[in-house]
């Protein structure tokens, strides 16, 4: 193993106070338990949005933490869900009066951990969203059900545009649902990750094996396959999320291509291009887009792609101001 | 009779065969899950051993919550919440007692139990903790009903427990991370199962003096 790292077991806290250096005018952190938050928070009146996970994704999530986005992530372990006293101290830390909301993703630690934290915030009302947009996963009653992946970045912003308007929290809940509904990844790997902690590779792949469907804490996904080509491997990923959607001619929609960690700029666009050439066949228009590195696996090569169904509210609240860490523009 | 005492031994007896087991689990869970069981658990009983009451030093309850508290607040993922609420509800149950009797805490594992499975709610033969769990209390209330001593019992559940650890290999995972492979999970034994059987393998040898 061959990483910027000092000691392994303080890895998160001396990456989140990097961070937390890089772009102090924005964020600050509690160290124990370990929390990042907006310097401004909390605002008397706004809702409070938090999120938090394993780290490992930079610059989700604490990087997206900052104004027109989140009020504080939790930061778990790498590929761990956060524990139940850092959503209570993020929770009592952004509370403005107005309420909070959890954004969850689909892992059954994470969903159990933010339970856990949600019955011990007395006081405050908290309301928490699940998301699950990972259509490499079969849903089914017997099974943990899909994963929450990409769509996690545009339900951070929509949502969190939406609580800087000043919505109350039911409206922000059902905006929040609204995405989930209406969002859907795939996600392919090329090569594997090695967590800190282990010191080794989280699953082995050969040089010429492609992981389809995988899942960001290396999780296999849908079935291993012989490399193919860019665009072979993008229709792989795309069809299905198309095909889940139900997406018809004349719809809007954003289109995200996200990189593991290991994948250049440049190859993310190779992929975003196929993706454009799939939709312009079903006569689908693409008004929104983001590409780039934003829900990471450390350093697996792979990419991800996320479709979102537009219509005008989820427009401008993607279009509304935003300026966390990982994420600015019109500020 | 279980102590205050056997409980100080028995959780410092899990923490050091979970450093010794640490890597082992970490494989079992990279190949079906996230690659971190070991770790987690590693680091939560660390943590517990920093929280835990002398021998003699307090209640049953207060050296298990002690070992609860550790565990939901560094564990993380999901063996933290269900481990916790295990020792928990195993604090709850026995409360300010320094000694029960075996049938109590008998009782008190299947409160531990109980509280797993409304945790996670998975069900037996989802290949989870709960297919080492449920057959060694199974196996420790039927010896304690037929009047067996405790250290038997507890043999006896502790061999029930790798039955079912043991048996979680052929299993499709219905739950946590290694549902995600589907049929693909099959093969491999389970992580949480392993460290289940480990944890009432301890209580076993605590009891018994070994």
């Amino acid at each position: 193993m061959k990483k910027l790292i000092n000691a392994v077991d303080d890895f998160v806290l001396e990456s989140v106070e990097g961070m937390c250096r890089a772009h102090a005018d924005l964020v600050a952190y509690n160290p124990d338990p370990i929390v990042v938050y907006r310097k401004d928070t909390p605002r008397q009146g706004k809702v409070g949005i938090i999120s938090g996970g394993g780290s490992g994704h930079e610059p989700m999530h604490g990087g997206f933490v900052g104004l027109g986005m989140l009020d504080a992530a939790c930061p778990g372990a790498v590929f761990t869900s956060p524990t139940p006293d850092q959503m209570q101290w993020a929770t009592e830390k952004v509370d403005g009066g107005a309420g909070v909301l959890h954004i969850v993703k689909n892992y059954s630690g994470d969903v159990m951990n933010f339970e856990m934290a949600a019955e011990l915030a007395e006081g405050t009302r908290v309301e928490s969203v699940v998301i699950d947009d990972d259509v490499a996963v079969k849903d089914s009653l017997y099974t943990q059900g899909r994963r929450g992946v990409g769509g996690t970045v545009l339900l951070e912003k929509i949502v969190g545009a939406l609580a800087e308007e000043g919505a109350d929290l039911d409206a922000i809940t059902a905006m929040a649902r609204d995405v989930i509904a209406n969002v859907r990844s795939m996600g392919l790997a090329l090569t594997s990750c090695i967590v800190p902690a282990a010191g080794t590779p989280t699953f082995e792949i050969g040089d010429d094996e492609v992981e389809i469907g995988i899942g960001i804490h290396g999780e296999p996904g849908r079935e291993r396959i012989k490399m193919e080509s860019a665009d072979q491997l993008t229709d792989r990923i795309t069809n299905p999320i198309i095909e889940d959607l139900g997406l018809t001619s004349g719809e809007k929609v954003l289109v995200f291509v996200n990189s593991m960690g290991g994948t250049p700029l440049a190859e993310l666009y190779v992929v975003y291009r196929r993706v454009a050439q799939l939709l312009d066949g079903g006569g689908v228009e693409i008004t929104r887009s983001l590409v780039g590195p934003y829900i990471t696996s450390l350093e697996m090569q792979g990419a991800s792609v996320t479709i979102l169904r537009l219509d005008d509210d989820k427009t401008r609240l993607w279009d509304a101001p935003v300026h966390a860490p990982g994420l600015r523009w019109g500020v | 009779m279980f102590s205050q005492e056997q409980a100080v031994a028995w959780t410092r007896a899990t923490a050091a065969r979970v450093e010794e087991r640490a890597t082992e689990l970490t494989r079992l869970d990279q190949a079906i899950g996230d690659g971190d069981h070991g770790i987690n658990l590693q680091r939560g009983f660390r943590a517990a051993l920093e929280r835990l009451p002398g021998a003699g030093d307090g209640d049953l309850g207060g050296a298990l919550k002690a070992v609860s508290m550790a565990l939901i607040g560094k564990v993380g993922g999901a063996s933290g919440p269900l481990y916790g609420s295990f020792y928990l509800a195993m604090a709850k149950q026995l409360g300010t007692a320094t000694e029960v009797d075996d049938a109590e805490l008998a009782k008190a594992l299947r409160a531990g139990y109980d509280a797993v499975v409304a945790r996670g709610k998975a069900q037996p033969g989802d290949k989870t903790m709960l297919d080492a769990m449920g057959p060694a209390l199974d196996a420790l209330d039927a010896a304690v009903d037929a009047g067996q001593p405790l250290g038997e019992a507890l043999d006896a559940a502790a061999a029930a427990a790798e039955d079912g650890m043991r048996a979680t290999i052929p299993l499709v995972a219905r739950k946590g991370r290694a549902s995600y492979l589907g049929e693909r999970s099959a093969g491999h034994q389970d992580p949480g199962a392993t460290s289940t059987h480990l944890v009432m393998q301890a209580l076993a040898d605590t009891v018994n003096g070994r």
